[in-house]
């Protein structure tokens, strides 16, 4: 620059603060805040808790979770050695609901990740190219959007038969268009920002445009929202199994169990809560979990 | 790092390396833009249907010489920031060439994209928004160079260098995170960023617009120094004329998606020739209460620029339009890079304007009779 007219001054910098200097990377900050966050880390604890019973069910469980006794049928709380009781055709509650939590957290968590995967990928897409290609991506998502979400779950998995496969089809199907939706309005706000002009303005290319400066920003808000809806893919999969759908008797699955306990709701109410109770932990857990990291994983707060 | 930085910038070199990459000589210009024109669609219903477009910059034609600082102003709206991501090819140009250092942009024979964007950077207006919240500030002036093929190392290296350049501790910032920096240290960020890539010229979109005032004098400061170090162009697109005058050599002034004068700074500073910049400058407060604005020189609102007026593009606005300016467009002309262009019928002997009459062309705007 020419020096005309007025000459500005050598400003030095203002002198920085060395305790401000401490630098702490982005997982770190997250991983700080969380830890002061005790409710978050209660049902975190919880969480770990029933995942791991369900691995070790085969340990822990104290009788074969589908061995009948037609002498045992309807037992209490506590009746010998059944520590749960036992359900209608005489089968230990605490087995089944160890056992049950294996199929109940695979329904949740594995339709949830399948569509994260699928959803995320395609609503980035969408974000990111925009135009005509977002177009036909997301009113495809509108169609399915149209449905109740448990409707549609009963209509995929009615079509395709029961089991447990198909079940976590139908779910994955049901969860794709509102994980999409997230990722692609989290996108479009990400792809018109002023950092990812200057990247392509750099020569760079739209793939690495994705994963060095969009996938970042994104994956928190696409995270956070999948973690919420665990628990709903764990309702969902209870509803289908209740409605024959999803697991097929005599696997054991919450929902599945909270089925054919209802039944016996006047002879022994207590027992037939336990899978209802199993569900509700779970699904709590998994909502506040998630809300706790959407309160670490939120920058600049 | 001094090692690390010649090798890896040779504009940053001595004259022999700087002189490698110049191609077209010093009487080449750095940059000539050639009847650029940008109409965005207007889009109406749900089929998005053509309603209309609007000529956010057209035909615009100006060059840019190695070495100098050209200040570009115009009101909100003019079509600054566009002409700047036209030039950039951050946005596809509807018609017009792009001629860097003697080779045009785009065509087969000349520079391709990717070699255009290792000599033209940019710096952007909102310091925040241009930096990735996620990465570390290192890592965002290393990414350029490592888009084209620079290892992690020397690109890590390098970006550390940059820091150091614009005024920054490494050790201090590198690993920092924009939101942890202040406008003006994150604003020195985006220039290292910007010239990571060791460009020839750099485009300044309002990159001081956004800062305080002494925090803007230190970053213009930075920028000079630069300049000089790194053997830069400048093209310095800014509302705030004062910083214009300062900083650029010639000066060009946009209105609605048109040039309307281009000239030596000095010369369009002390004798606007186009009613518009006049107004402009007039429009600029004075440091002295006794002479107070009382009268804004120029009011309203521009045109909408989907629907411009025919003929001369100011006339609405203009308070000696005649009934020539609503049917002609005054053109610029063309009489080289130095000369003071100005595009209004008052400036051109024979357009049939009352006051051109008898003008031999280089004389101010009259002052209006108010």
């Amino acid at each position: 620059m020419s020096d005309r007219g007025i000459t500005i001054a050598d400003l030095p910098d203002v002198p920085e603060n060395p305790a401000a200097l401490r630098v702490r990377s982005y997982w770190q900050t997250v991983r700080y805040r969380l830890r002061y966050d005790y409710v978050t880390l209660f049902f975190l604890a919880v969480l770990a808790l029933v995942l791991m019973t369900a691995l070790l069910a085969p340990e822990l469980a104290p009788f074969d979770p589908t061995k009948t006794s037609t002498i045992n049928r309807m037992k209490p709380i506590g009746y010998r050695d059944f520590l749960l009781g036992t359900d209608e055709l005489g089968r230990d509650m605490l087995s089944r609901l160890l056992w049950g939590g294996r199929a109940s957290l695979t329904m949740g968590c594995g339709p949830v990740a399948l569509a994260t995967l699928i959803g995320g990928f395609l609503g980035i897409v969408a974000g990111f190219i925009g135009g005509r290609v977002n177009m036909a991506i997301m009113r495809i998502m509108d169609v399915f959007y149209a449905f109740p979400s448990v409707l549609l779950a009963v209509a995929i998995s009615g079509i395709l038969g029961g089991g447990m496969a198909n079940g976590m089809i139908a779910l994955t199907l049901v969860f794709i268009p509102p994980i999409c939706r997230v990722a692609e309005s989290a996108t479009t706000q990400v792809r018109n920002l002023d950092f990812v002009e200057a990247a392509r303005a750099s020569g760079a290319p739209a793939l690495s445009l994705i994963l060095h400066h969009v996938l970042g920003n994104v994956l928190a808000p696409i995270f956070i929202y999948a973690s919420s809806l665990v628990s709903v893919s764990i309702l969902l999969a209870s509803g289908l199994s209740f409605l024959g759908l999803g697991v097929a008797p005599p696997t054991a699955d919450w929902g599945l169990m909270l089925s054919t306990l209802r039944a016996a709701l006047y002879v022994q109410p207590l027992v037939c809560a336990l899978p209802g109770a199993a569900i509700l932990i779970v699904s709590l857990s998994f909502n506040l979990v998630s809300d706790g990291l959407r309160r670490a994983m939120d920058v600049k707060a | 790092m001094t090692q690390t930085l010649q090798t890896a910038s040779p504009a940053a070199g001595p004259d022999g390396q700087a002189a490698a990459r110049d191609r077209g000589g010093t009487a080449q210009p750095m940059l000539i833009a050639n009847h650029l024109k940008k109409y965005f669609a207007l889009r109406s219903g749900m089929l998005g249907g053509r309603a209309g477009e609007v000529k956010a910059v057209d035909d615009v034609s100006f060059s840019v010489r190695k070495g100098e600082t050209l200040g570009i102003v115009g009101e909100s709206g003019c079509g600054k920031s566009t002409l700047a991501r036209l030039l950039m090819h951050l946005i596809p140009m509807d018609e017009g060439e792009m001629i860097f250092d003697g080779d045009p942009v785009g065509t087969p024979s000349g520079l391709t994209l990717r070699e255009l964007r290792r000599d033209l950077q940019m710096v952007f207006q909102d310091s925040y928004s241009s930096l990735n919240p996620r990465l570390p500030v290192q890592d965002s002036i290393a990414y350029g160079p490592r888009v084209h093929g620079m290892d992690r190392i020397s690109a890590r290296d390098l970006a550390r260098g940059m820091l150091d350049k614009v005024g920054l501790r490494p050790d201090l910032f590198g690993a920092r995170y924009p939101h942890e920096l202040s406008g003006g240290q994150r604003q020195r960020i985006n220039i290292a960023r910007a010239l990571a890539l060791s460009p020839r010229m750099l485009i300044l979109d309002e990159a001081v617009s956004a800062l305080d005032k002494s925090v803007e004098a230190q970053v213009l400061n930075l920028l000079r120094h630069l300049k000089r170090d790194f053997n830069l162009t400048y093209l310095f697109i800014s509302h705030d004329l004062a910083v214009v005058r300062h900083v650029s050599d010639r000066v060009l002034v946009m209105y609605l998606g048109q040039i309307v004068e281009i000239g030596p700074v000095d010369a369009i500073y002390d004798a606007p020739r186009h009613p518009y910049s006049k107004a402009l400058l007039d429009s600029r407060l004075a440091l002295d209460p006794g002479e107070r604005i009382d009268e804004a020189p120029i009011t309203g609102d521009p045109p909408n620029p989907a629907n411009p007026p025919s003929g001369c593009r100011f006339r609405t606005r203009c308070p000696f339009a005649e009934s020539v300016c609503s049917t002609t467009m005054p053109t610029l002309g063309d009489e080289g890079p130095d000369a003071h262009l100005v595009a209004c019928h008052m400036m051109a002997p024979g357009s049939g304007h009352s006051r051109a009459a008898g003008r031999t062309g280089a004389q101010p705007c009259p002052v209006p009779a108010l």
